[in-house]
């Protein structure tokens, strides 16, 4: 998802990040193709607007002209930017001191509010919660029905009664408090906003109902009509929250970033497949990260291009992807490392770290990595490759050559030892994917690059995992957003061909 | 110890990404072949084009108007109409182009079209007007816009609805179904969306109201049987078009996109011949639309267009890149939720809607 505006938005990062000094014209561009880029994801005109507007802000030209990076300068707005449209903190669910917590779904056809509220009631029972399903919605024929069956599948309640929506209701509440529900999610019918006579139906199930949390279930393939709608429900119904449907499809994203900017209201949770497990809260910062974390990976990878002998690199990875990675092997990669400069630096740039491990990464000096690397010189050549001879008296000796102890030895050879058995499990794996060959061994490597690695490597270094990034997805030329670029994506991303 | 575990991930995330970077820059020639490869999946050709001359359907009596439907939408062009002649050209062509963008028409198509119309050299005011023209020129390089109906003796056609989830397939369906029935043709109904809950309920409650029959399957079951079993009966009954439901799913899943290629080829096996197929669209997508349209007619070989949900706010103006980008053109739309709310496409009331002359 939203991998069309990253990409978009990458482009223009990446034409400016090289640029010693923006002029007007320049930065005026760089704010069409931004302007372009949200555009087409859909996000609304005036939330476009608005959003190359505050950026233009940002980079007056004061600020431009100060900094030794003005690049820099513009892509840092564009992130702030973002962060902000996405909007700050996921809502906190709270829950009714007097039970049941009504939780009432609206919104247009077909958005997908009945799959929504069958997925709500599952996700809250796997809270440890005891929701009940009150159908309302007496408009689409079988709609109930549906209910039912998914109810039935979440094995929840579902209460409903022919007649009037707004009865039924009123009901259903009253009936999950006689069944002492905790929760009770009111499915209604799809609305168009313009519809007075629906309208005001709705308005008068949440009067009758009074529900304590009002969630507009909304498309994520909606275009500039989602504005239009959240405002018209928010008017009618004060809403609390937006539950972003279908966010599986390759949407843009435009739902997500104009209905928190116009509404100002959060996006609370996100459905992201068909099964009734496919929903979860949403965190918008996460989401930003996801959209911004790749282009820090892109200056990570330029930088490595620049900087790192590409030939030692390639040496040691090759050995790495085949399971005969030494403590030799990894001495040599931290030098290449400490050329792009600090651990700390290079760590903020990459996707997927939580604010923790960042915090922490600051914290290190470069000093610290020298003890690393005095531990391993210390070591015979043969200790370096086959770290398993190392026994309790060499770690002494090893500790003692090295001004550390014996603590930290064993805590290096540990990790050392996890990393090559975390590397020996992909590498084989990943390369009987693909055919063989070198070729193979690229789309290994850029699967490796992708989830798996990183994934692992996100909980290796203690952060949470799944929100991992995706792998670096190879630029497209300028100017040129062809299929080329998208399929060569798509190859490398899926390694084994027919592995899902 | 923490700076180890932070040395150690950053080590192997770069060394990976390095290898990438190497790998890509070395074999370029094998690269190309990888990506050539998904290419040659062409999209299937349509079988059958000129067996026999489409019927033209006749639309349903008094259509309810898609312009007074779509009021609404004149208030985008407000502002250019009401620049009258007075303004700058400059500003009637800013004016034009956020009317064109808040229809969801695109980014890409709004600057193609007011490209041209620059080039063509009109006047502040004659921009309404103009764009009005070229939007009709738009619509009118796929001219026919009728339902193709095969009236052979023996032929069972089969019109297979797709899209996404919760577009209004099964709506549409029923709708249809009460039209046909209308012009007296046979109708027969498959449930083939097997998939989601009450789906098949929701389709007999439409086969009800419109007197018709329904082939239904196990809920779960194989889409392409029910199918298959809906063209056997239809045979055996003497109907002579089926009207296939299919279940929604994302043009992004590519197994389920898959399984609705095999529909269609179940769906062409004799006696059946699939004769439309129809992608319904929502008028509130967005820009998405135009991937949906692209991808289901790689896979299979969509038809026409049937835009639902005309009578909101949206504007559906994404149908205008897919008509001139693909080729597809719009054959239905829904503009109520009446069970006569589904009438034929016309070109210039869309237009008028839109840009409100």
């Amino acid at each position: 998802m939203f991998d069309a505006l990253s990409e978009r938005l990458e482009n223009v990062a990446g034409r400016l990040r090289s640029r010693g000094r923006i002029s007007p014209a320049d930065l005026d561009e760089a704010l069409g193709e931004i302007r372009t880029a949200l555009l087409e994801a859909d996000v609304e005109l005036g939330v476009t607007r608005h959003f190359v507007d505050a950026v233009r802000e940002r980079c007056s030209g004061e600020v431009l002209s100060k900094s030794l990076t003005p690049g820099q300068q513009v892509i840092k707005a564009v992130h702030e930017q973002l962060i902000e449209a996405l909007g700050g903190e996921a809502l906190r669910l709270t829950y009714a001191s007097r039970p049941p917590t009504v939780v009432l779904l609206a919104g247009l056809q077909g958005s997908g509010k009945t799959t929504a509220a069958a997925k709500l009631a599952q996700w809250w029972k796997q809270q440890g919660r005891n929701p009940m399903l009150v159908g309302a919605d007496l408009q689409r024929p079988a709609a109930v029905e549906q209910l039912r069956v998914l109810g039935a599948s979440a094995q929840v309640t579902v209460f409903s009664q022919p007649g009037d929506p707004v009865k039924t209701a009123v009901a259903g509440v009253d009936e999950a408090r006689r069944l002492g529900r905790d929760i009770c999610i009111i499915d209604t019918a799809g609305r168009l906003s313009i519809d007075e006579a629906l309208m005001d139906e709705v308005c008068r199930i949440s009067k009758r109902t009074e529900p304590h949390y009002t969630f507009l279930v909304i498309d994520a393939m909606t275009g500039q009509d989602a504005v239009a709608t959240a405002k018209a429900f928010h008017d009618a119904l004060a809403l609390d929250g937006v539950i972003l449907s279908k966010l599986d499809s390759d949407a843009r994203g435009g739902a997500a970033l104009s209905v928190k900017e116009v509404v100002g209201r959060p996006i609370v949770f996100a459905s992201t497949g068909e099964k009734l497990g496919d929903l979860d809260l949403f965190h918008p910062d996460r989401m930003a990260d996801r959209i911004l974390g790749m282009g820090d990976m892109l200056t990570l990878i330029e930088q490595a291009e620049q900087k790192m002998d590409q030939d030692v690199v390639a040496r040691s990875a090759d050995r790495l992807m085949s399971g005969r990675f030494t403590l030799d092997d990894f001495l040599e990669q931290l030098h290449q490392v400490q050329k792009m400069g600090s651990l700390g630096g290079i760590l903020r740039m990459m996707p997927g770290m939580s604010k923790e491990i960042r915090q922490a990464a600051d914290s290190i000096d470069d000093g610290q990595v020298s003890r690393v690397e005095a531990i391993v010189r210390s070591m015979t050549p043969k200790e370096r490759a086959e770290p398993s001879v190392v026994d309790g008296s060499r770690r002494v000796r090893i500790a003692r050559g090295s001004g550390t102890s014996t603590q930290d030895v064993n805590q290096l050879l540990k990790q050392f030892k996890e990393m090559q058995k975390m590397m020996r499990g992909m590498g084989p794996a990943a390369l009987a994917g693909a055919g063989g060959g070198r070729l193979s061994r690229m789309a290994a490597a850029r699967g490796l690059g992708g989830a798996s690695a990183e994934d692992s490597l996100a909980e290796m270094l203690g952060s949470r995992p799944g929100a991992a990034p995706r792998p670096e997805a190879p630029r497209p030329a300028p100017g040129s957003k062809g299929r080329v670029g998208r399929n060569k994506k798509k190859g490398g991303r899926v390694t084994p061909p027919k592995g899902r | 110890m923490i700076a180890l575990w932070i040395a150690i991930g950053v080590v192997v995330v770069l060394a990976l990404s390095a290898t990438i970077v190497v790998r890509r820059r070395r074999p370029p020639a094998e690269l190309a072949t990888r990506t050539a490869a998904p290419s040659t999946a062409a999209p299937r050709a349509e079988s059958g084009e000129s067996e026999a001359p489409p019927a033209a359907a006749p639309r349903p009596a008094a259509p309810p108007a898609l312009r007074e439907r779509m009021g609404r939408t004149r208030g985008l062009f407000a502002p250019l109409r009401a620049l009258g002649g007075r303004a700058d050209t400059a500003a009637a062509f800013e004016a034009a182009e956020e009317a064109l963008l808040r229809a969801d028409v695109g980014v890409e198509t709004t600057n193609e079209l007011l490209n041209e119309l620059r080039a063509s050299g009109v006047g502040a005011d004659g921009v309404l007007d103009a764009l009005a023209d070229q939007l009709v020129a738009v619509f009118a390089e796929n001219a026919d816009r009728t339902l193709r109906f095969d009236d052979e003796p023996g032929v069972v056609n089969v019109w297979l609805f797709v899209g996404v989830n919760g577009v209004g397939k099964t709506t549409s369906i029923g709708k249809v179904a009460l039209a046909r029935r209308v012009e007296g043709r046979s109708i027969l109904l498959a449930a083939g969306d097997t998939f989601r809950a009450a789906a098949a309920d929701q389709l007999a409650l439409w086969a009800e109201r419109a007197g018709t029959e329904m082939v239904r399957g196990a809920e779960g079951g194989d889409p392409s049987s029910v199918v298959f079993d809906a063209v056997q009966r239809a045979r055996a009954r003497g109907n002579d078009l089926v009207l296939a439901d299919t279940a929604g799913r994302l043009h992004t899943k590519v197994n389920l996109v898959e399984e609705l290629a095999k529909i269609r080829r179940v769906a062409d096996r004799e006696p059946g011949r699939v004769t439309e197929v129809l992608l319904v669209l929502d008028a509130t997508t967005g820009q998405n639309a135009v991937v949906q349209a692209r991808q289901f007619t790689e896979a299979v070989g969509v038809t026409g267009v049937v835009l639902t949900k005309l009578d909101g706010t949206a504007k559906g103006g994404v149908v205008i890149p897919i008509e001139r980008q693909l080729g597809l053109p719009v054959k239905l739309v829904g503009v109520g939720e009446g069970p006569d709310d589904m009438i034929a496409f016309d070109p210039e009331s869309f237009v008028d809607a839109l840009v409100g002359l």
